[in-house]
């Protein structure tokens, strides 16, 4: 346990170390805003890194934009609108709502939508009609004459068995 | 029986997914599709606003948008840290010399010796040459990395953009069309 502890502790420390250059803020919320787009923000240069985790000179020079913005006192909505301006929705984690985003944000509702759909649809087959297309070894399936065989054949075979070994 | 049918759904499934990774790859290979491409912010508005020197900077002189407006150019960012930038360089002095294509330089954060040394050394293949060594100029032009590659209409409209090194394949799939079609675009303006 304390093993795993420690382990599970040394991944968090790694992605401290990630950031590579620390920039001074005057207020904590200024930190924050900062802290918040550098994880939000798409490198341009690498498909699937944030400007946080990006050692790639772009992220360093959108690093150093940033904090520029931020410390000229432009607001949220200017500072993507800045960034989107010069690298398209790209550069957004977040995709704003666009006809061209729709189905990136619609999607999710859509499988879920179908999925509770056809999890009502097998529930309500299994309610009504048990039997249906599936293989079902209850009682109901054999025919009378079958369940006499059966019988027959268990009384014949199997309980002489268990009667010789004393079960 | 229909039941049984149903148990081929996963295989069926299985195909169809399978046949669109092979088209993507092939796509891939054949130079048609490449994922890192990234759409361009810029494509069919004004090449942005700026105000840098030359290089050579003996020019003394400041350049700005106005000095790419009237042709139809290419605006090709390159830097002498980038290997790319090496292998696309005889190709660029072929364009300039043996095609007449105009070729407009950003130097991207780059040092300005090593730069001029590099003109000198490999070939001039630019009209003009923005010396943006802070790479402010990159940044408002949506730039990733070097060597990139815009096409700007005779407005100074960015109308294309390139990721990578240009030769003769690039030159005649992606690039010729585009130049011939703002030629005509440009002749229909008069």
């Amino acid at each position: 346990m304390r093993f795993l502890i420690s382990v599970l502790l040394l991944g968090c420390s790694l992605s401290a170390l990630a950031v590579v250059e620390t920039y001074e803020f005057g207020s904590d919320a200024d930190q924050a805003r900062y802290y918040q787009f550098v994880l939000e923000l798409r490198c341009p240069k690498c498909q699937n890194q944030n400007l946080e985790g990006s050692n790639s000179p772009i992220a360093k020079d959108l690093r150093r934009e940033l904090h520029r913005l931020i410390d000229a006192g432009q607001n949220d909505q200017q500072i993507v609108d800045y960034m989107v301006s010069r690298y398209g929705d790209f550069i957004l984690y977040r995709p704003r709502f666009t006809a061209q985003t729709a189905v990136l944000w619609l999607s999710p509702i859509a499988f879920v939508l179908i999925g509770s759909v056809i999890v009502v649809m097998v529930f309500r087959r299994q309610r009504t009609d048990p039997s249906s297309d599936q293989v079902d070894f209850n009682e109901s399936s054999l025919t009378t004459a079958e369940r006499q065989r059966l019988d027959a054949l268990l009384a014949e075979k199997i309980l002489p068995e268990r009667e010789q070994r004393g079960d | 029986m229909k039941a049984r049918l149903k148990l081929f759904l996963p295989l069926v499934g299985f195909v169809l997914v399978a046949a669109f990774f092979y088209t993507m790859i092939n796509r891939i290979q054949e130079g048609e599709y490449n994922p890192q491409d990234l759409p361009s912010a810029l494509i069919n508005r004004p090449f942005p606003a700026f105000s840098l020197p030359s290089l050579p900077s003996s020019a003394q002189q400041l350049l700005s948008e106005k000095d790419l407006l009237g042709q139809i150019a290419l605006v090709n960012v390159w830097a002498t840290w980038c290997p790319s930038c090496h292998i696309e360089h005889p190709f660029l002095n072929q364009l300039a010399a043996e095609r007449g294509v105009v070729i407009y330089g950003v130097n991207y954060k780059d040092q300005e010796r090593l730069a001029q040394q590099w003109l000198e050394q490999k070939g001039n293949p630019y009209r003009l040459n923005i010396f943006d060594q802070t790479g402010g100029l990159g940044l408002d032009m949506g730039v990733t990395g070097a060597p990139e590659t815009y096409v700007i209409d005779h407005r100074g409209f960015v109308r294309m953009r390139y990721q990578g090194p240009l030769n003769e394949t690039v030159w005649q799939q992606k690039f010729k069309p585009m130049v011939d079609q703002l030629k005509a675009e440009q002749g229909a303006a008069g």
